[in-house]
């Protein structure tokens, strides 16, 4: 027979400061666990949101990023003629990119930050189609013009629209702002290639690489035969999806070993409030335990009534950890991207999944901090208890 | 003492519960602790930076080089002691995830200007002599087991179709606490040989030293005029800015560290506050007894306070233990990743500092109350 749960309720009110103190110790954890577990996500997000299936990046063989790679004039016309790039009305799809870093003071502390400038070809949009200029224009080819993405826009001073900016060795006026759907460009600043390599007194022979779109997303393993067969090349062709979410992973991992300790730490921390809390309700409750054993109710009953009580507070506590975490989803913070030294801004990103696993996480907490004073309660001899107070 | 048998007989009055509140203590140590040394690995380098050197990139962006011939104009201001100048590798060993910085260095004034990164000196002129050569941190080093004389094969786009390969000639350590121990410093005058046109006769960035930390601004401010309106402006800063610019792009590392900090500590205060106010309750008629026979408010006031901060300092001290022993780990779990994490004898001071305060606090709410209380209600109570 079930100890009816409305008496866990009740007992629950009634000790109320030391409930609050168990609910409060599984919150923070619960909190500090899902929001560590949603910044390591949203800043994979953004990357792996920066490429798309159906482009291909091409990159000389053995670079770890852009910045460490270049492909020369002479490539780029070989790779333009490869099977499975697809073609638009003025030729193929292919944007060869020049990548920068210019110094632009932060609108939050006015100190400088690293912002990615990127030189892009003239197909870039329809080769890149989750960008879209969202204030102004594009900028034009041949001009000493930028387009900024809206993270860059609303992170660095000095880049709203209208506005004139030096970079390198020449002056460039913001003509337009892109939405790039929350990826690694809306950090960007994008201009023309060979304008930027001139500014930048780098030879307008190179770029950083190549990114060409796909025929279809199964076109890129011919792709890949044709350019690495090739003697006349020396590139690496890979997915960009998968060159930006490599990007990630040194981030993520380190927020993720440095969240996953301070949640481990703190979870040991809320176990142990929990079974305070619940062995002093078991102590003080001595005689009701015994009560209710000796008309009728079984030990097993008594456990689960314990651990169900456990369960409430830790539920409770869970709840309230995701709903003052919540506020976080989508608040952009920037951090560096140690890939490309530059400046990523990133969007907190709090999915149904997370909070569920936050909520279980808290379950099992009150499991482990339930259990062992629920045991003991069910094990105390009835006749002693009864007769103790 | 003579009330220690009474307090310490209080004490073990609820074993489990005195095990347990130690252990949040203990808990709340190891969390402050980690906190604390994550944060500092992060700002390290603005920390140990020289506050006699200065760092002089190209004014256009961190990635852009330098002519050579700079090095000589900037040893010609009056106040310089020395000039090397660095270049940033970025090859890679065996695999991404191996990750350690790789700097191209100049021989002949490396170690006039990193005076605390030590190399011994039959090392050093081995390295001097093989074109070759590199010289491993002791951090990077020790990572991968490396030996002098083993050969390091270093994946690197920039040597076109030349081997990227380099003989271990020396281990540096740092004689300077805290010291970047995980770099790996290569030849020079083998990088300009072997790297396409572009790059040829150029430096990354310059480390300046000088002879007085308080010529820093003067002398700054004379290397950036000197190149001002040329085709390679330069962008000069100490040591500290530099590092501190760095840092910075972590983002609110520092916000959201102080946020967790400040969660723990209230919860911390909450159920060591909430655990000692039990333990008070249940023993209010033995503190009426205390005090019917005599003993002043102040004496019980002592005696819960007592109570808590030896609760406070166990827990400290086994947290801080704990934290010793589990740094290291957390530690190697990083590599790659920040800085070593170091705990300093600062931080395990502060961190007792922290333990008996919260200790002080907890007991303090409770301990009031008992001083307060009215014998005859507390004794009529029971």
């Amino acid at each position: 027979m079930a100890i009816p749960i409305i008496y866990n309720v009740r007992s629950v009110k009634a000790r109320w400061t030391s409930t609050i103190v168990a609910v409060v110790g599984v919150a923070g954890t619960v909190g500090v666990f899902v929001a560590m577990l949603s910044l390591a996500r949203g800043f994979k997000a953004t990357l792996v949101s920066s490429g798309s299936a159906d482009n291909a990046l091409i990159t000389r063989a053995g670079a770890t990023s852009e910045m460490t790679s270049g492909v020369s004039i002479d490539s780029v016309k070989i790779i333009q003629d490869a099977p499975g790039i697809a073609r638009g009305a003025e030729g193929p799809l292919v944007t060869p990119e020049a990548v920068l870093m210019a110094p632009i003071p932060l609108l939050s502390t006015g100190t400088d930050a690293n912002v990615q400038l990127r030189g892009v070809g003239p197909n870039v949009l329809t080769i890149r189609r989750n960008v879209k200029i969202i204030e102004g224009r594009m900028f034009r080819h041949g001009l000493n013009e930028i387009v900024v993405g809206k993270n860059a826009k609303a992170t660095y001073s000095g880049l709203t629209l209208g506005s004139t900016i030096g970079l390198g060795s020449a002056r460039w006026q913001v003509v337009g702002i892109f939405d790039a759907g929350g990826s690694a460009f809306d950090s960007e600043v994008w201009g023309d290639a060979h304008l930027l390599n001139g500014a930048y007194n780098r030879p307008d022979t190179f770029s950083q690489s190549v990114t060409v779109h796909l025929t279809s997303p199964a076109a890129l393993q011919q792709l890949k035969d044709t350019l690495t067969a090739d003697p006349r090349l020396n590139v690496d062709v890979v997915r960009e999806i998968d060159y930006y979410s490599k990007q990630s992973t040194r981030m993520t991992q380190l927020i993720t070993i440095l969240g996953g300790f301070v949640a481990a730490i703190m979870a040991i921390g809320a176990v142990f409030g929990a079974l305070n809390t619940m062995y002093s309700a078991v102590a003080e409750r001595g005689r009701e335990i015994a009560t209710m054993r000796a008309v009728g109710f079984g030990g097993a009953s008594v456990v689960f009534s314990f651990l169900f009580e456990a369960l409430l507070i830790s539920f409770v506590g869970g709840i309230l950890g995701c709903l003052a975490v919540l506020p976080l989803n989508g608040l952009t913070t920037s951090t560096i991207n140690f890939q490309t030294f530059s400046n990523l801004a990133f969007a907190f990103k709090i999915t149904f999944d997370l909070l569920w696993m936050g909520v279980i996480f808290a379950l099992i907490m009150g499991i482990l901090g339930g259990m062992p004073p629920a045991i003991r309660a069910a094990g105390r001899p009835v006749a002693s208890a009864l007769r103790e107070l | 003492m003579k009330f220690s048998r009474l307090i310490l007989a209080n004490l073990f009055r609820k074993k489990v519960r005195l095990i347990l509140t130690i252990g949040s203590f203990a808990i709340a140590l190891v969390l402050f602790t980690f906190l604390a040394v994550v944060k500092s690995a992060f700002s390290r380098g603005t920390e140990i930076a020289g506050a006699d050197r200065l760092i002089v990139v190209s004014r256009i962006g961190l990635m852009q080089v330098l002519p050579i011939s700079h090095a000589d104009k900037i040893a010609a201001i009056p106040g310089v002691k020395a000039v090397t100048h660095n270049h940033w590798f970025g090859g890679v060993y065996q695999d991404e995830r191996n990750f350690f910085p790789q700097f191209v260095i100049d021989p002949e004034n490396q170690r006039k200007v990193m005076t605390e990164l030590v190399v011994p000196d039959d090392q050093w002129n081995n390295f001097v002599k093989d074109r070759q050569g590199a010289i491993a941190g002791k951090r990077t080093a020790e990572r991968f087991h490396w030996k002098i004389g083993d050969r390091i094969p270093i994946k690197t786009t920039l040597y076109g179709g030349n081997s990227g390969e380099f003989n271990l000639d020396g281990i540096y350590h740092s004689d300077k606490p805290g010291g970047d121990e995980s770099q790996f410093w290569l030849q020079w005058k083998y990088f300009d040989e072997n790297v396409p046109a572009v790059l040829k006769s150029t430096a990354g960035w310059y480390v300046v030293k000088l002879n007085s930390p308080d010529d820093a601004v003067r002398v700054a401010k004379a290397i950036d005029d000197k190149f001002a309106n040329s085709s390679f402006e330069t962008k000069t800063e100490t040591e500290s800015a530099f590092a501190a610019y760095f840092a910075k792009q972590f983002g609110n590392i520092e916000l959201l560290i102080i946020t967790i900090g400040s969660v723990v500590f209230f919860t911390l205060l909450l159920v060591t506050g909430n655990t000692m106010a039990i333990s008070v309750r249940e023993r209010t008629s033995e503190l009426a007894v205390l005090k019917a026979i005599g003993f002043s408010g102040r004496a019980v006031l002592f005696f819960v306070l007592a109570e808590s901060i030896v609760i406070a300092l166990v827990g400290g001290f086994l947290g801080l233990t704990l934290a010793y022993l589990a740094i290291p780990v957390i530690g190697l779990a990083l590599t790659g990743l920040l800085p070593p994490l170091i705990l300093s004898k600062s931080l395990l001071t502060l961190g007792v500092g922290f333990a008996l305060f919260v200790g002080a606090a907890s007991g303090l709410l409770p301990g009031i109350g008992a001083m307060r209380m009215r014998v005859v209600n507390a004794l009529r109570r029971a």
